[in-house]
Protein backbone atom coordinates (compact mmCIF):
# COMPACT_ATOMS: atom_id res chain seq x y z
CA UNK A 1 0.00 0.00 0.00
CA UNK A 2 1.65 3.47 -1.11
CA UNK A 3 1.03 6.57 0.75
CA UNK A 4 -1.45 8.50 -0.69
CA UNK A 5 -0.17 11.73 -0.12
CA UNK A 6 2.00 11.48 -2.91
CA UNK A 7 2.21 10.74 -6.17
CA UNK A 8 3.12 7.53 -7.68
CA UNK A 9 7.14 7.23 -6.90
CA UNK A 10 7.22 10.51 -5.16
CA UNK A 11 7.82 12.56 -7.66
CA UNK A 12 5.41 14.45 -9.75
CA UNK A 13 4.78 13.82 -13.31
CA UNK A 14 6.36 16.58 -14.59
CA UNK A 15 9.83 16.16 -13.15
CA UNK A 16 9.52 12.53 -14.23
CA UNK A 17 8.74 13.59 -18.06
CA UNK A 18 12.04 16.04 -17.74
CA UNK A 19 13.88 13.36 -16.07
CA UNK A 20 12.75 10.77 -18.42
CA UNK A 21 13.96 13.32 -21.28
CA UNK A 22 17.45 13.28 -19.84
CA UNK A 23 17.76 9.58 -19.73
CA UNK A 24 16.38 9.06 -23.15
CA UNK A 25 19.06 11.75 -24.35
CA UNK A 26 21.79 10.16 -22.17
CA UNK A 27 20.89 6.69 -23.97
CA UNK A 28 20.65 8.31 -27.47
CA UNK A 29 24.63 9.38 -26.80
CA UNK A 30 26.34 6.60 -24.75
CA UNK A 31 28.30 8.09 -21.75
CA UNK A 32 27.59 11.54 -22.45
CA UNK A 33 26.62 13.76 -19.11
CA UNK A 34 23.41 14.97 -19.71
CA UNK A 35 22.25 18.38 -17.29
CA UNK A 36 19.16 17.67 -15.69
CA UNK A 37 16.78 19.71 -13.02
CA UNK A 38 17.79 17.56 -9.89
CA UNK A 39 15.05 17.94 -7.35
CA UNK A 40 15.46 18.27 -3.54
CA UNK A 41 14.72 14.77 -2.47
CA UNK A 42 14.17 13.60 1.26
CA UNK A 43 17.36 12.31 2.10
CA UNK A 44 20.73 14.31 2.12
CA UNK A 45 22.32 14.28 -0.92
CA UNK A 46 24.74 11.46 -1.46
CA UNK A 47 22.54 9.13 -0.32
CA UNK A 48 21.51 8.66 -3.94
CA UNK A 49 19.60 11.50 -4.80
CA UNK A 50 20.31 10.91 -8.30
CA UNK A 51 19.62 7.56 -8.06
CA UNK A 52 16.35 7.50 -6.44
CA UNK A 53 15.25 10.57 -9.11
CA UNK A 54 16.12 8.07 -11.77
CA UNK A 55 14.47 5.24 -10.51
CA UNK A 56 11.55 7.17 -9.51
CA UNK A 57 11.28 8.09 -13.23
CA UNK A 58 11.54 5.04 -15.05
CA UNK A 59 9.66 2.80 -12.52
CA UNK A 60 6.09 1.36 -13.45
CA UNK A 61 3.90 -0.54 -10.60
CA UNK A 62 4.77 -3.61 -11.83
CA UNK A 63 8.13 -3.35 -11.31
CA UNK A 64 10.34 -5.81 -8.93
CA UNK A 65 12.68 -3.84 -7.14
CA UNK A 66 16.05 -4.70 -5.58
CA UNK A 67 18.53 -2.06 -3.80
CA UNK A 68 21.95 -2.74 -2.98
CA UNK A 69 24.53 -0.56 -0.97
CA UNK A 70 28.17 -1.66 -1.65
CA UNK A 71 27.06 -5.30 -2.92
CA UNK A 72 24.84 -5.58 0.19
CA UNK A 73 21.07 -5.27 0.39
CA UNK A 74 20.92 -4.56 4.13
CA UNK A 75 22.85 -1.67 4.86
CA UNK A 76 21.50 1.75 5.66
CA UNK A 77 21.68 3.14 2.39
CA UNK A 78 19.67 0.14 0.93
CA UNK A 79 16.78 -0.41 3.50
CA UNK A 80 15.91 3.03 3.65
CA UNK A 81 16.17 3.43 -0.61
CA UNK A 82 14.22 0.28 -0.45
CA UNK A 83 11.25 1.36 1.89
CA UNK A 84 11.02 4.83 0.46
CA UNK A 85 9.89 3.04 -2.83
CA UNK A 86 7.54 0.68 -0.95
CA UNK A 87 5.82 3.49 0.72
CA UNK A 88 6.05 5.98 -2.09
CA UNK A 89 5.14 3.86 -5.18
CA UNK A 90 3.69 0.51 -3.59
CA UNK A 91 5.96 -1.12 -5.45
CA UNK A 92 7.15 -5.20 -4.94
CA UNK A 93 11.10 -5.81 -3.79
CA UNK A 94 13.35 -8.62 -3.40
CA UNK A 95 16.78 -9.07 -2.58
CA UNK A 96 16.87 -11.68 -5.32
CA UNK A 97 19.21 -10.40 -8.43
CA UNK A 98 17.24 -12.66 -10.53
CA UNK A 99 13.88 -11.55 -10.03
CA UNK A 100 14.15 -7.99 -9.93
CA UNK A 101 13.45 -5.92 -12.86
CA UNK A 102 14.89 -2.53 -11.77
CA UNK A 103 18.07 -2.65 -9.38
CA UNK A 104 19.23 0.57 -7.82
CA UNK A 105 22.66 0.05 -6.83
CA UNK A 106 25.78 1.96 -4.76
CA UNK A 107 28.71 1.07 -5.79
CA UNK A 108 28.82 -2.32 -7.23
CA UNK A 109 27.37 -4.51 -9.92
CA UNK A 110 25.91 -7.67 -9.00
CA UNK A 111 27.52 -10.80 -9.41
CA UNK A 112 24.46 -12.67 -11.09
CA UNK A 113 24.67 -11.84 -14.84
CA UNK A 114 22.11 -9.17 -15.33
CA UNK A 115 19.32 -9.68 -18.12
CA UNK A 116 17.64 -7.79 -20.96
CA UNK A 117 14.32 -7.31 -18.96
CA UNK A 118 16.58 -5.34 -16.46
CA UNK A 119 17.47 -1.85 -15.82
CA UNK A 120 20.47 -1.14 -13.20
CA UNK A 121 20.39 2.50 -11.89
CA UNK A 122 23.63 3.26 -10.47
CA UNK A 123 24.05 6.37 -7.56
CA UNK A 124 26.89 8.69 -8.81
CA UNK A 125 28.71 11.01 -6.55
CA UNK A 126 30.87 12.79 -9.26
CA UNK A 127 29.85 12.15 -12.88
CA UNK A 128 33.26 14.02 -14.41
CA UNK A 129 36.01 11.86 -14.83
CA UNK A 130 38.12 14.37 -15.30
CA UNK A 131 37.42 16.37 -12.34
CA UNK A 132 40.68 16.16 -10.27
CA UNK A 133 42.58 17.17 -12.99
CA UNK A 134 40.50 20.04 -14.11
CA UNK A 135 38.64 22.14 -12.26
CA UNK A 136 37.05 24.10 -14.84
CA UNK A 137 33.79 22.77 -16.22
CA UNK A 138 34.13 24.51 -19.11
CA UNK A 139 37.21 22.89 -19.88
CA UNK A 140 36.09 19.69 -19.22
CA UNK A 141 33.03 20.23 -21.59
CA UNK A 142 35.13 20.88 -23.85
CA UNK A 143 37.69 18.24 -23.55
CA UNK A 144 34.32 15.95 -23.57
CA UNK A 145 33.31 18.00 -27.30
CA UNK A 146 36.65 17.48 -28.53
CA UNK A 147 37.28 13.92 -27.56
CA UNK A 148 40.68 15.55 -26.55
CA UNK A 149 41.25 13.07 -23.41
CA UNK A 150 44.73 13.10 -23.32
CA UNK A 151 44.46 14.36 -19.41
CA UNK A 152 42.89 10.91 -19.04
CA UNK A 153 45.74 8.91 -19.73
CA UNK A 154 47.86 11.53 -17.46
CA UNK A 155 46.54 10.30 -14.81
CA UNK A 156 47.12 6.49 -15.34
CA UNK A 157 50.35 7.78 -15.74
CA UNK A 158 51.00 9.22 -12.45
CA UNK A 159 49.38 6.30 -11.24
CA UNK A 160 52.25 3.98 -12.88
CA UNK A 161 54.90 6.61 -11.87
CA UNK A 162 54.14 6.72 -8.50
CA UNK A 163 52.82 3.46 -7.81
CA UNK A 164 54.46 1.17 -10.54
CA UNK A 165 50.84 -0.13 -11.44
CA UNK A 166 47.58 1.54 -12.55
CA UNK A 167 46.86 1.72 -8.77
CA UNK A 168 43.32 3.05 -9.28
CA UNK A 169 40.72 0.46 -8.05
CA UNK A 170 37.57 2.28 -8.22
CA UNK A 171 35.90 4.72 -10.52
CA UNK A 172 38.55 3.33 -12.74
CA UNK A 173 37.58 5.68 -16.60
CA UNK A 174 36.25 3.75 -19.38
CA UNK A 175 35.92 4.85 -23.02
CA UNK A 176 32.10 4.05 -23.82
CA UNK A 177 31.41 3.10 -27.66
CA UNK A 178 34.52 4.53 -28.59
CA UNK A 179 33.33 8.19 -28.37
CA UNK A 180 33.06 9.45 -24.48
CA UNK A 181 35.10 8.87 -21.26
CA UNK A 182 33.16 7.84 -18.41
CA UNK A 183 33.39 7.76 -15.03
CA UNK A 184 31.35 4.21 -13.91
CA UNK A 185 30.69 5.95 -10.59
CA UNK A 186 32.75 4.51 -7.50
CA UNK A 187 32.28 0.85 -8.85
CA UNK A 188 35.58 -1.30 -8.08
CA UNK A 189 37.47 -1.97 -11.24
CA UNK A 190 36.70 -5.89 -10.95
CA UNK A 191 33.60 -4.38 -11.81
CA UNK A 192 34.66 -2.82 -15.08
CA UNK A 193 34.56 -5.58 -17.64
CA UNK A 194 30.81 -6.23 -16.55
CA UNK A 195 30.22 -2.68 -17.94
CA UNK A 196 31.29 -4.01 -21.40
CA UNK A 197 28.33 -5.98 -23.35
CA UNK A 198 25.86 -5.76 -20.73
CA UNK A 199 21.92 -6.87 -21.90
CA UNK A 200 20.55 -4.79 -19.10
CA UNK A 201 20.00 -0.70 -19.29
CA UNK A 202 22.38 1.04 -17.33
CA UNK A 203 21.62 4.74 -15.65
CA UNK A 204 23.87 6.95 -13.88
CA UNK A 205 21.93 9.47 -11.77
CA UNK A 206 24.01 12.49 -10.02
CA UNK A 207 21.38 14.10 -8.07
CA UNK A 208 24.08 16.68 -6.47
CA UNK A 209 25.94 17.28 -9.58
CA UNK A 210 22.60 17.61 -11.29
CA UNK A 211 23.60 14.86 -14.29
CA UNK A 212 22.67 11.64 -15.94
CA UNK A 213 24.39 9.37 -18.51
CA UNK A 214 23.47 6.32 -19.76
CA UNK A 215 24.68 3.15 -21.22
CA UNK A 216 22.13 1.67 -23.45
CA UNK A 217 22.10 -2.53 -23.63
CA UNK A 218 25.05 -4.62 -25.40
CA UNK A 219 27.61 -1.33 -25.59
CA UNK A 220 30.86 -1.73 -25.98
CA UNK A 221 32.96 -0.36 -22.89
CA UNK A 222 36.48 -0.36 -22.62
CA UNK A 223 38.68 0.41 -19.54
CA UNK A 224 41.58 2.77 -20.35
CA UNK A 225 44.93 1.42 -20.24
CA UNK A 226 48.69 1.66 -21.85
CA UNK A 227 49.47 -1.25 -23.98
CA UNK A 228 52.79 -2.36 -21.79
CA UNK A 229 50.50 -2.07 -18.87
CA UNK A 230 46.57 -3.12 -19.51
CA UNK A 231 43.84 -3.24 -17.40
CA UNK A 232 43.61 -5.38 -14.74
CA UNK A 233 40.77 -6.40 -13.11
CA UNK A 234 41.77 -7.29 -9.17
CA UNK A 235 40.43 -8.54 -6.43
CA UNK A 236 41.47 -9.48 -2.84
CA UNK A 237 43.12 -13.26 -3.30
CA UNK A 238 41.27 -14.92 -1.12
CA UNK A 239 38.07 -16.98 -1.24
CA UNK A 240 34.78 -16.09 0.67
CA UNK A 241 34.70 -17.59 4.22
CA UNK A 242 30.67 -17.81 3.74
CA UNK A 243 30.05 -19.72 0.76
CA UNK A 244 33.61 -20.52 -0.70
CA UNK A 245 33.50 -18.22 -3.66
CA UNK A 246 36.67 -17.83 -5.18
CA UNK A 247 35.61 -15.69 -8.27
CA UNK A 248 33.16 -13.22 -6.19
CA UNK A 249 34.30 -9.41 -5.44
CA UNK A 250 35.05 -9.80 -1.53
CA UNK A 251 35.36 -7.36 1.15
CA UNK A 252 37.48 -7.53 4.22
CA UNK A 253 36.15 -7.56 7.26
CA UNK A 254 38.11 -7.07 10.73
CA UNK A 255 36.35 -9.84 13.27
CA UNK A 256 38.79 -8.37 16.42
CA UNK A 257 41.06 -5.93 18.00
CA UNK A 258 44.24 -8.60 17.19
CA UNK A 259 44.20 -8.39 13.75
CA UNK A 260 41.90 -10.81 12.96
CA UNK A 261 39.74 -10.61 9.65
CA UNK A 262 37.84 -12.56 7.36
CA UNK A 263 37.06 -12.26 3.71
CA UNK A 264 33.20 -12.32 2.06
CA UNK A 265 31.16 -11.88 -0.67
CA UNK A 266 30.17 -8.18 -1.34
CA UNK A 267 27.49 -9.52 -2.98
CA UNK A 268 25.16 -10.71 0.11
CA UNK A 269 22.20 -12.23 -2.20
CA UNK A 270 24.75 -14.17 -4.15
CA UNK A 271 26.40 -15.29 -1.56
CA UNK A 272 23.32 -16.49 -0.10
CA UNK A 273 22.34 -18.21 -3.02
CA UNK A 274 26.39 -19.73 -3.44
CA UNK A 275 25.76 -21.14 0.17
CA UNK A 276 22.66 -22.56 -0.59
CA UNK A 277 23.52 -24.25 -3.63
CA UNK A 278 26.78 -25.72 -2.53
CA UNK A 279 25.21 -27.29 0.58
CA UNK B 1 78.22 32.88 -39.80
CA UNK B 2 74.73 34.00 -38.30
CA UNK B 3 73.76 34.57 -35.09
CA UNK B 4 72.72 31.24 -34.38
CA UNK B 5 75.79 29.49 -35.38
CA UNK B 6 77.47 32.29 -32.81
CA UNK B 7 79.39 30.03 -30.12
CA UNK B 8 80.35 31.50 -27.39
CA UNK B 9 77.92 32.17 -24.04
CA UNK B 10 76.47 35.22 -24.02
CA UNK B 11 78.26 37.33 -26.28
CA UNK B 12 76.93 38.50 -29.34
CA UNK B 13 78.88 38.81 -32.66
CA UNK B 14 77.54 41.87 -33.89
CA UNK B 15 80.24 42.55 -37.13
CA UNK B 16 79.54 38.94 -38.34
CA UNK B 17 75.65 39.60 -38.47
CA UNK B 18 76.14 42.34 -40.42
CA UNK B 19 77.53 40.00 -42.75
CA UNK B 20 75.49 39.72 -46.40
CA UNK B 21 75.47 35.76 -45.21
CA UNK B 22 73.35 36.48 -42.29
CA UNK B 23 70.48 34.03 -42.41
CA UNK B 24 70.45 31.23 -40.80
CA UNK B 25 71.17 28.22 -42.54
CA UNK B 26 67.61 26.72 -41.99
CA UNK B 27 66.15 29.30 -44.41
CA UNK B 28 66.13 27.29 -47.76
CA UNK B 29 62.33 26.91 -47.83
CA UNK B 30 60.29 28.58 -50.29
CA UNK B 31 57.31 29.83 -48.54
CA UNK B 32 56.94 31.62 -45.17
CA UNK B 33 55.77 28.84 -42.40
CA UNK B 34 53.32 31.58 -40.82
CA UNK B 35 52.50 34.62 -43.07
CA UNK B 36 50.36 37.11 -40.65
CA UNK B 37 48.16 39.74 -42.84
CA UNK B 38 46.86 42.51 -41.32
CA UNK B 39 45.87 41.23 -37.70
CA UNK B 40 43.88 43.43 -36.06
CA UNK B 41 42.46 43.14 -32.42
CA UNK B 42 40.30 45.53 -30.29
CA UNK B 43 39.10 45.66 -26.89
CA UNK B 44 35.54 47.57 -27.03
CA UNK B 45 37.04 51.29 -28.23
CA UNK B 46 40.56 50.66 -27.64
CA UNK B 47 43.05 49.48 -29.83
CA UNK B 48 45.04 46.01 -28.95
CA UNK B 49 47.29 45.40 -31.95
CA UNK B 50 46.37 47.11 -35.25
CA UNK B 51 47.39 46.25 -39.10
CA UNK B 52 50.19 43.71 -38.08
CA UNK B 53 51.57 42.26 -41.35
CA UNK B 54 55.01 39.97 -41.17
CA UNK B 55 56.36 36.89 -42.53
CA UNK B 56 57.93 34.31 -40.50
CA UNK B 57 60.43 32.19 -42.50
CA UNK B 58 61.52 28.38 -41.43
CA UNK B 59 64.21 28.43 -38.72
CA UNK B 60 63.95 32.03 -38.18
CA UNK B 61 63.35 34.07 -34.79
CA UNK B 62 61.19 36.78 -34.84
CA UNK B 63 61.83 38.98 -31.51
CA UNK B 64 58.42 41.26 -30.98
CA UNK B 65 59.82 44.29 -28.36
CA UNK B 66 57.51 47.40 -26.89
CA UNK B 67 56.77 48.53 -23.28
CA UNK B 68 54.07 47.36 -21.58
CA UNK B 69 50.43 47.68 -23.28
CA UNK B 70 52.13 47.86 -26.56
CA UNK B 71 50.33 45.18 -27.30
CA UNK B 72 53.12 42.20 -27.76
CA UNK B 73 51.20 39.58 -25.85
CA UNK B 74 47.75 40.64 -27.81
CA UNK B 75 49.32 39.75 -31.02
CA UNK B 76 50.76 36.65 -29.45
CA UNK B 77 47.68 35.28 -28.35
CA UNK B 78 46.03 36.12 -31.42
CA UNK B 79 48.85 34.15 -33.27
CA UNK B 80 48.60 31.57 -31.04
CA UNK B 81 44.78 30.89 -31.33
CA UNK B 82 44.26 31.90 -27.72
CA UNK B 83 42.49 35.16 -28.98
CA UNK B 84 39.99 35.78 -31.59
CA UNK B 85 41.44 38.97 -33.66
CA UNK B 86 38.55 40.57 -35.24
CA UNK B 87 40.26 40.98 -38.30
CA UNK B 88 43.07 39.63 -40.61
CA UNK B 89 44.43 36.22 -41.71
CA UNK B 90 47.07 33.91 -40.32
CA UNK B 91 48.37 31.33 -42.63
CA UNK B 92 50.57 28.53 -41.33
CA UNK B 93 52.33 26.43 -43.43
CA UNK B 94 50.71 22.47 -42.48
CA UNK B 95 52.60 19.66 -43.20
CA UNK B 96 49.73 17.99 -44.96
CA UNK B 97 47.97 20.83 -46.19
CA UNK B 98 50.17 23.76 -46.53
CA UNK B 99 49.53 26.97 -45.63
CA UNK B 100 46.14 27.40 -43.71
CA UNK B 101 44.29 30.26 -42.00
CA UNK B 102 44.13 29.06 -38.51
CA UNK B 103 41.47 31.42 -37.77
CA UNK B 104 39.26 29.80 -39.84
CA UNK B 105 40.51 26.43 -38.44
CA UNK B 106 38.20 23.92 -36.73
CA UNK B 107 38.51 23.83 -32.81
CA UNK B 108 39.56 20.52 -32.82
CA UNK B 109 42.00 21.19 -35.61
CA UNK B 110 43.17 24.22 -34.13
CA UNK B 111 43.64 22.07 -30.98
CA UNK B 112 45.79 18.92 -32.65
CA UNK B 113 48.31 21.80 -34.16
CA UNK B 114 48.96 23.69 -30.77
CA UNK B 115 50.11 20.39 -29.54
CA UNK B 116 51.71 19.35 -32.23
CA UNK B 117 53.42 21.81 -34.55
CA UNK B 118 53.28 24.27 -32.24
CA UNK B 119 54.92 25.29 -28.66
CA UNK B 120 53.62 27.69 -26.34
CA UNK B 121 56.19 29.38 -23.36
CA UNK B 122 54.24 31.47 -20.86
CA UNK B 123 55.87 33.83 -19.15
CA UNK B 124 54.79 32.24 -15.87
CA UNK B 125 55.52 28.48 -15.82
CA UNK B 126 52.53 27.99 -13.51
CA UNK B 127 50.26 28.71 -16.41
CA UNK B 128 52.18 26.16 -18.72
CA UNK B 129 52.83 23.26 -16.91
CA UNK B 130 50.20 21.05 -14.37
CA UNK B 131 51.37 21.49 -10.61
CA UNK B 132 49.89 19.03 -9.43
CA UNK B 133 51.61 15.96 -12.28
CA UNK B 134 54.77 15.41 -12.07
CA UNK B 135 57.73 16.29 -14.38
CA UNK B 136 57.38 13.05 -16.79
CA UNK B 137 53.60 13.20 -17.04
CA UNK B 138 54.16 16.98 -18.12
CA UNK B 139 56.48 16.50 -20.30
CA UNK B 140 54.50 13.37 -21.90
CA UNK B 141 50.58 14.81 -21.95
CA UNK B 142 51.36 16.00 -25.23
CA UNK B 143 52.75 12.24 -26.48
CA UNK B 144 49.80 11.41 -24.83
CA UNK B 145 47.35 13.53 -26.16
CA UNK B 146 48.12 12.55 -29.73
CA UNK B 147 47.66 8.67 -29.05
CA UNK B 148 50.73 7.23 -27.29
CA UNK B 149 49.23 4.92 -25.15
CA UNK B 150 53.00 2.66 -24.47
CA UNK B 151 54.19 3.64 -20.86
CA UNK B 152 57.42 3.15 -21.46
CA UNK B 153 57.89 4.68 -24.40
CA UNK B 154 56.37 7.97 -23.21
CA UNK B 155 58.70 7.53 -20.10
CA UNK B 156 61.80 7.35 -22.14
CA UNK B 157 60.72 10.35 -24.19
CA UNK B 158 60.39 12.23 -21.28
CA UNK B 159 63.52 11.33 -19.82
CA UNK B 160 65.01 11.51 -22.97
CA UNK B 161 63.73 15.28 -22.92
CA UNK B 162 64.53 15.95 -19.34
CA UNK B 163 67.85 15.19 -19.90
CA UNK B 164 68.18 17.83 -23.05
CA UNK B 165 66.32 20.44 -20.85
CA UNK B 166 69.33 19.99 -17.97
CA UNK B 167 66.94 18.22 -15.39
CA UNK B 168 68.45 15.51 -13.41
CA UNK B 169 66.26 12.63 -14.89
CA UNK B 170 66.14 11.36 -11.10
CA UNK B 171 63.60 14.11 -10.74
CA UNK B 172 61.17 12.81 -13.53
CA UNK B 173 58.58 11.48 -10.62
CA UNK B 174 58.81 14.72 -9.01
CA UNK B 175 56.18 17.24 -9.08
CA UNK B 176 57.02 20.89 -10.23
CA UNK B 177 56.34 22.19 -7.31
CA UNK B 178 59.39 21.22 -5.76
CA UNK B 179 61.51 22.91 -9.00
CA UNK B 180 63.19 26.42 -8.42
CA UNK B 181 61.99 28.80 -11.00
CA UNK B 182 64.45 28.27 -13.63
CA UNK B 183 63.72 24.34 -13.54
CA UNK B 184 59.98 25.03 -14.27
CA UNK B 185 60.60 27.50 -16.94
CA UNK B 186 63.00 24.26 -18.51
CA UNK B 187 60.32 21.51 -17.26
CA UNK B 188 57.78 23.90 -19.32
CA UNK B 189 60.13 24.29 -22.33
CA UNK B 190 60.85 20.18 -22.23
CA UNK B 191 56.99 19.67 -22.00
CA UNK B 192 56.19 21.92 -25.63
CA UNK B 193 58.82 21.30 -27.41
CA UNK B 194 58.35 16.87 -26.64
CA UNK B 195 56.25 16.48 -29.79
CA UNK B 196 58.88 18.02 -32.14
CA UNK B 197 57.06 21.63 -33.05
CA UNK B 198 58.08 23.98 -36.12
CA UNK B 199 56.94 27.01 -34.50
CA UNK B 200 56.74 27.98 -30.61
CA UNK B 201 55.45 31.60 -29.24
CA UNK B 202 57.60 32.76 -26.25
CA UNK B 203 55.70 35.02 -24.16
CA UNK B 204 58.50 36.47 -21.95
CA UNK B 205 60.69 33.25 -21.43
CA UNK B 206 62.91 34.58 -19.09
CA UNK B 207 60.72 36.79 -17.33
CA UNK B 208 60.75 36.45 -13.40
CA UNK B 209 64.46 34.59 -13.24
CA UNK B 210 67.33 35.97 -12.17
CA UNK B 211 70.30 37.21 -14.80
CA UNK B 212 72.37 33.60 -13.86
CA UNK B 213 69.31 31.54 -14.28
CA UNK B 214 68.29 33.80 -17.89
CA UNK B 215 71.77 33.38 -19.19
CA UNK B 216 71.69 29.94 -18.94
CA UNK B 217 67.85 29.49 -19.64
CA UNK B 218 68.57 31.19 -23.29
CA UNK B 219 71.97 29.22 -23.89
CA UNK B 220 69.49 26.33 -23.51
CA UNK B 221 66.99 28.08 -26.00
CA UNK B 222 69.25 28.81 -28.54
CA UNK B 223 70.80 25.71 -28.85
CA UNK B 224 67.39 23.66 -29.21
CA UNK B 225 66.06 26.17 -31.76
CA UNK B 226 69.19 25.84 -33.97
CA UNK B 227 69.26 21.98 -33.01
CA UNK B 228 65.35 21.42 -33.95
CA UNK B 229 65.22 24.26 -36.99
CA UNK B 230 62.74 25.55 -34.98
CA UNK B 231 61.13 29.35 -36.13
CA UNK B 232 59.65 31.16 -32.72
CA UNK B 233 57.98 34.34 -31.94
CA UNK B 234 59.60 35.82 -29.13
CA UNK B 235 58.16 38.78 -27.30
CA UNK B 236 59.73 40.26 -24.87
CA UNK B 237 61.06 43.89 -23.24
CA UNK B 238 64.20 42.52 -22.78
CA UNK B 239 66.21 43.56 -25.64
CA UNK B 240 69.56 41.82 -24.24
CA UNK B 241 67.28 38.81 -24.52
CA UNK B 242 66.49 39.03 -28.02
CA UNK B 243 69.66 40.64 -29.00
CA UNK B 244 70.81 37.04 -28.33
CA UNK B 245 68.20 35.06 -29.67
CA UNK B 246 66.30 37.11 -32.38
CA UNK B 247 67.11 37.12 -36.20
CA UNK B 248 64.55 39.98 -36.90
CA UNK B 249 62.89 42.18 -34.74
CA UNK B 250 59.69 44.00 -34.45
CA UNK B 251 58.96 47.30 -32.40
CA UNK B 252 55.64 48.10 -31.05
CA UNK B 253 53.83 50.89 -29.82
CA UNK B 254 50.55 51.59 -29.07
CA UNK B 255 49.25 48.41 -30.68
CA UNK B 256 51.23 49.50 -33.83
CA UNK B 257 54.46 48.49 -35.67
CA UNK B 258 56.67 51.49 -35.42
CA UNK B 259 60.08 49.43 -36.69
CA UNK B 260 61.04 46.34 -37.89
CA UNK B 261 64.46 45.12 -39.36
CA UNK B 262 67.27 42.64 -38.42
CA UNK B 263 67.99 42.44 -34.59
CA UNK B 264 70.83 44.45 -34.73
CA UNK B 265 70.19 47.10 -37.17
CA UNK B 266 67.30 47.81 -35.13
CA UNK B 267 69.56 48.07 -31.81
CA UNK B 268 72.66 49.32 -33.50
CA UNK B 269 70.71 52.19 -35.70
CA UNK B 270 67.35 52.89 -34.34
CA UNK B 271 65.48 54.74 -36.89
CA UNK B 272 62.11 55.24 -35.27
CA UNK B 273 61.99 58.15 -32.19
CA UNK B 274 60.16 55.18 -29.95
CA UNK B 275 62.82 52.91 -30.97
CA UNK B 276 65.82 55.60 -29.95
CA UNK B 277 64.34 55.95 -26.73
CA UNK B 278 63.98 52.09 -25.97
CA UNK B 279 67.39 51.39 -27.20
CA UNK B 280 68.85 54.16 -25.18
CA UNK B 281 66.90 52.86 -22.59
CA UNK B 282 68.77 50.19 -21.72
CA UNK B 283 70.91 49.86 -17.87
CA UNK B 284 74.66 49.59 -18.78
CA UNK B 285 75.93 47.63 -15.93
Amino acid sequence: MSDQAYNFAYLDEDTKRMIRRAILKGIAVPGYQVPFASREMPMPYGWGTGGVQVTAAVMTPEDVLKVIDQGADDTTNAVSIRKFFQRTAGVATTERTSEATMIQTRHRIPETPLTSDQILVYQVPIPEPMRFLEPRETETRRIHALADYGLMQVRLYEDIARHGEIATSYAYPVEVAGRYVMDPSPIPKFDNPKLDDCPAIQLFGAGREQRIYALPPYTHVRSLDFEDHPFRATKADHACAICGSASSYLDEVITDDAGGRMFVCSDTDYCAQNAKGGA
Amino acid sequence: MSLLDASGGGICHKEEVHASSSLPKHLDSDSPLLSVRSVAKRYGARIGCKDISFDLWPGEVLGVVGESGSGKSTLLGCLSGQLRPDGGEVLFDTRDRGPVDTLRMSEPQRRHLARTDWAFVHQNPRDGLRMGVSAGGNVGERLMATGARHYGRIREAASDWLDRVEIDTGRIDDRPRQFSGGMQQRLQIARNLVSGPRLAFMDEPTGGLDVSVQARLLDLLRGLVRDMGLSAVLVTHDLAVVRLLADRLIVMKDGRVVETGLTDQVLDDPQHGYTQLLVSSVLQV
